[in-house]
């Protein structure tokens, strides 16, 4: 896992919850892109988080071989669906699996970077401790922490894959009205949105942002 | 066809894994990366309509004409082998479904309409021009595969208009709305092309 600054001439700002298009051109003229989000809060610099996959073309690209002062071509910020203004309101409820907690980490920087009275509550699944990204940062939200493979010694989170009963205990229950925003895998953001409609939020309070195989990243 | 590029911008260092795609570029657009999955990606939880209370119409201001989902199965049917293409770069070639001709529901309603709007379960949309979803380039599908639509896939029918970007092909598709003028569905509100053509990489609002 690496983190990246980007340094964008005439970048517009973002919206918290949107992502960029990073084109890597070889010197033969072949390109690859891929879509990153946006990790950092609107107003920050922007700062994209990439996962090294096994079979990945880009990701080893950019968590191995990139330097400071590299450049590459960005597009963006893309996205006008999954994104949270303090305007939106909430509660927020935030539901993030593996290494997508990115636009989750936007969404709670801006929160609080523009001092807003929303509450929000974080559910993150990672397979194991050493998964998880910007653990300290974090622990100043309330956070649920949920390791599906291995847990340490003396580890008093979850260690399940989320199901039903586990958010009735974390989300905010529907009567708050609450905003529910769910990103992972295919598999865990089908089972938390259709988790969430059970408990009663309406389905159109549930976005969803998901990240099938695509072929390798 | 090749996107013209009009900088000689290269990343130092940057070597990419040259994809076979499936052996036949001229099946791939630009941008594209074939795989053998079949990725989900939608905007919120699946829908489930139970098929006693499941129809299919087609509007023009009010509704012209509905089909229950036993008068759906028996109209003429067929099967539709196909090259898909999502926006999010990823193809999938010779995907096979079975459904009815887009062209079968409009022959039973008179009309001038020169766009349509599909309306979906869960308030999804995506509007096309009359002429995309005619002429034997569009269907209304239930089986992938030889099994029934999964839902997460669409189920229990989608939209299929494999010609154009994959989010045109509508999952959970209840009806077209006939329209005289272009309007912009769900995706094309939040900045994805009104139009989406793969082959002319036309993905966002502008490009």
């Amino acid at each position: 896992m690496r983190t990246l600054e980007l340094e964008i001439p005439d970048w517009p700002g973002h919206v918290a919850g949107q992502h960029v298009d990073v084109r890597l051109t070889a010197e033969d003229g072949y390109r690859a892109e891929r879509a990153y989000s946006l990790a950092s809060a609107p107003g920050e610099p922007a700062v994209i988080t990439v996962e090294r996959l096994e079979n990945g073309e880009v990701s080893p690209y950019l968590t191995q071989n990139v330097r400071p002062g590299d450049a590459f071509e960005i597009r963006g910020p893309i996205g006008g669906y999954f994104v949270w203004r303090p305007d939106d309101g909430g509660p927020l409820f935030l539901a993030a699996g593996g290494s997508r907690i990115a636009p989750m980490r936007a969404i709670l920087r801006h929160r609080r970077n523009s001092m807003s009275e929303v509450k929000a509550r974080l559910l993150y699944s990672s397979r194991t401790l050493e998964d998880v990204i910007y653990r300290e940062e974090l622990e100043g939200e309330e956070v649920f922490h949920t390791l599906t493979r291995a847990q340490p010694p003396g580890w008093t989170g979850y260690s399940r894959r989320v199901d039903v009963d586990l958010l009735r205990e974390v989300a905010w229950p529907p009567e708050h009205g609450p905003l529910a925003f769910v990103c992972g895998p295919t598999s865990f953001v089908e089972s938390v949105a259709a988790g969430l409609v059970e408990i009663g939020y309406p389905p159109g309070r549930i976005k969803t942002e998901r990240f099938g195989a695509t072929g390798g990243r | 066809m090749k996107k013209e590029t009009d900088t000689s911008f290269v990343s130092r260092g940057f070597r990419g894994r040259r994809r076979d795609a499936a052996g036949d570029p001229a099946r791939v657009p630009p941008g594209q990366s074939v795989t053998r999955d079949f990725p989900v990606l939608s905007a919120g939880p699946t829908p489930h309509t139970p098929l006693d209370r499941w129809t299919f119409s087609i509007e023009i201001g009010g509704t012209l004409r509905t089909w229950t989902w036993e008068e759906f199965r028996a109209l003429p049917s067929e099967p539709v082998t196909a090259d898909i293409h999502c926006v999010t770069r990823w193809s999938k070639l010779g995907t096979a479904w079975e459904g009815v001709s887009v062209d079968t529901l409009l022959a039973e309603v008179d009309h001038d309409a020169s766009y349509v709007l599909a309306f979906c379960d869960g308030g999804y949309t995506t509007n096309l021009p009359l002429e995309d979803v005619t002429g034997g380039k569009a269907w209304v599908v239930y089986t992938f595969e030889g099994e029934p639509l999964d839902p997460e896939h669409g189920g229990p029918a989608r939209l299929l208009v494999p010609h154009l970007y994959f989010w045109k092909s509508a999952k959970w598709v209840r009806g077209l709305r006939l329209l005289d003028e272009d309007e912009p569905g769900f995706w094309e509100t939040y900045g994805y092309h009104m139009y989406g053509d793969p082959w002319r990489e036309q993905r966002y609002s502008g490009d």
